[in-house]
């Protein structure tokens, strides 16, 4: 059994799609030079069947808009805000009906690829329009 | 107010500047924004589509800036939103044409003055749509239930794009034909059949038997990456005079031009061909769009 110790303050991202654990890091930017201990655990059994990831944060305390972006690679995620080596919040990551200032258009002709410009997408069905450019988009595909 | 996407306006809005555009081509109503100023913002060429806003907006007794992308500060590296404040200064309304998909919405949030979509890359050409509208109500006299058959490279087109969403709204029967791999994108045909219940039919195989309109877009060779294969497309979806003798006789054959070699030049004198009455029909249109965009 892998065992990872338990943080003091920070964040645990669970129940993330199985594979998709590096990604969030990469939301969170969590790059090299990150000062804290950092845990990526890949293809855990879960207790719901089948495989999930699980990152532990020390030092890094994942907010909404933050939660809507991991939303976008794996809805259903879990977000554990650890305080005091407790949980003090604990939410389950949904798709935002609207993201702004988020997320990165896939068209390379859109404008907001080659002019400063704030991104914006609306949900529509399980897909995300562009506002400027008007494509659909996978979720998955903003990030 | 904007005009940017068809999917901005409802069809009571497309109705009203229909039926507008038809009594100010039948003289029945004059647009009057005497003293106002159109810009003229086009980063892309274009004959039809400035050359109409120019001369709707000189009929409307509009005065004209034109806008030239190559003599501006933009070569000096100035950005588009900096290039928009200026020209708002001097302007009550801009029309403008880019070639990055978004670019007139981009601008909708920068400046403050109402902005026109003069066709933005491949996504949205909503005043050209609004003309071919226009253009099948004054042939045919109403647009639900006609047989209006696309042909062309429905892929790239954005005119394509914007007049399924507009005869979807309108309730026609549309049959898309183009050339394999040239088709209309799927994701957005089930967006326009779930909110109008587009009655639709794809092919492959030029055939407009059935069509009351017949119309027409550009294949581009570049689009293939065989010249041979390019050459027999661009034949076989070719329009000839010869195989119009089976359409229906009151057909009507539309393009938004320019056309190159996809319809023999024979057809232009032909009772069928209104693709220049459709170029024409640009200045009504547009005079009603601007005293849309300017009440």
């Amino acid at each position: 059994m892998l065992k990872v110790d338990t943080i003091e303050m920070g964040t645990v991202v669970d129940h993330i799609k199985p594979g998709k654990g590096y990604k969030v890091l990469e939301i969170l930017n969590i790059v090299e030079d990150y000062p804290h201990r950092v845990a990526l655990m890949m293809h855990v059994p879960s207790k719901q069947g089948g495989t999930k990831d699980i990152v532990k944060i020390e030092g890094k305390i994942v907010d909404k808009s933050a939660a809507d972006i991991i939303a976008l690679i794996s809805p259903g995620s879990t977000i554990n805000i650890i305080k005091g080596e407790k949980v003090a919040d604990k939410f389950k990551v949904e798709l935002p009906d609207e993201l702004e200032n988020a997320g990165k258009c896939p068209n390379p002709n859109c404008i907001t690829n080659s002019e400063k410009a704030t991104n914006k997408f609306k949900k529509e069905s399980e897909s995300y329009r562009c506002y400027y450019c008007e494509r659909i988009f996978k979720a998955e595909e903003l990030v | 107010m904007n005009l940017i996407s068809i999917r901005d306006i409802d069809s009571k809005d497309i109705e009203g500047i229909l039926d507008h555009a038809e009594k100010i081509d039948n003289g029945k109503a004059t647009v009057d924004l005497d003293g106002k100023i159109l810009a003229t913002m086009f980063f892309e060429p274009s004959t039809r589509t400035k050359l109409s806003f120019q001369s709707a907006a000189m009929r409307c007794g509009m005065e004209v800036l034109d806008f030239s992308p190559g003599t501006s500060s933009l070569k000096k590296g100035e950005s588009f939103a900096d290039t928009l404040k200026t020209v708002e200064g001097y302007a009550d309304a801009l029309a403008i044409r880019h070639p990055k998909e978004g670019a007139v919405r981009l601008a909708s949030t920068v400046i403050k003055k109402p902005v026109v979509n003069g066709g933005d890359g491949g996504n949205q050409h909503p005043t050209q749509t609004l003309i071919d509208l226009f253009s099948i109500k004054k042939t045919k006299g109403r647009i639900k239930d006609l047989n209006i058959t696309l042909l062309g490279d429905l892929k790239h087109a954005r005119t394509m794009r914007s007049l399924v969403y507009g005869l979807g709204m309108f309730g026609a029967n549309v049959t898309l034909v183009s050339p394999s791999g040239l088709e209309m994108d799927k994701k957005y045909l089930e967006e326009v059949n779930d909110k109008f219940g587009l009655n639709v039919k794809i092919d492959n195989k030029p055939d407009y038997s059935d069509a009351d309109v017949l119309y027409v877009c550009r294949i581009q060779a570049e689009r293939f990456a065989d010249p041979y294969e390019a050459q027999s497309v661009m034949e076989k979806f070719r329009i000839k005079k010869a195989d119009l003798k089976d359409a229906k006789e009151d057909l009507v054959i539309l393009h938004p031009l320019p056309k190159i070699n996809e319809i023999e030049s024979s057809i232009d004198e032909m009772p069928q061909a209104k693709y220049f009455e459709q170029a024409h029909y640009g200045i009504p249109l547009r005079q009603a769009v601007l005293d849309y965009i300017l009440r």
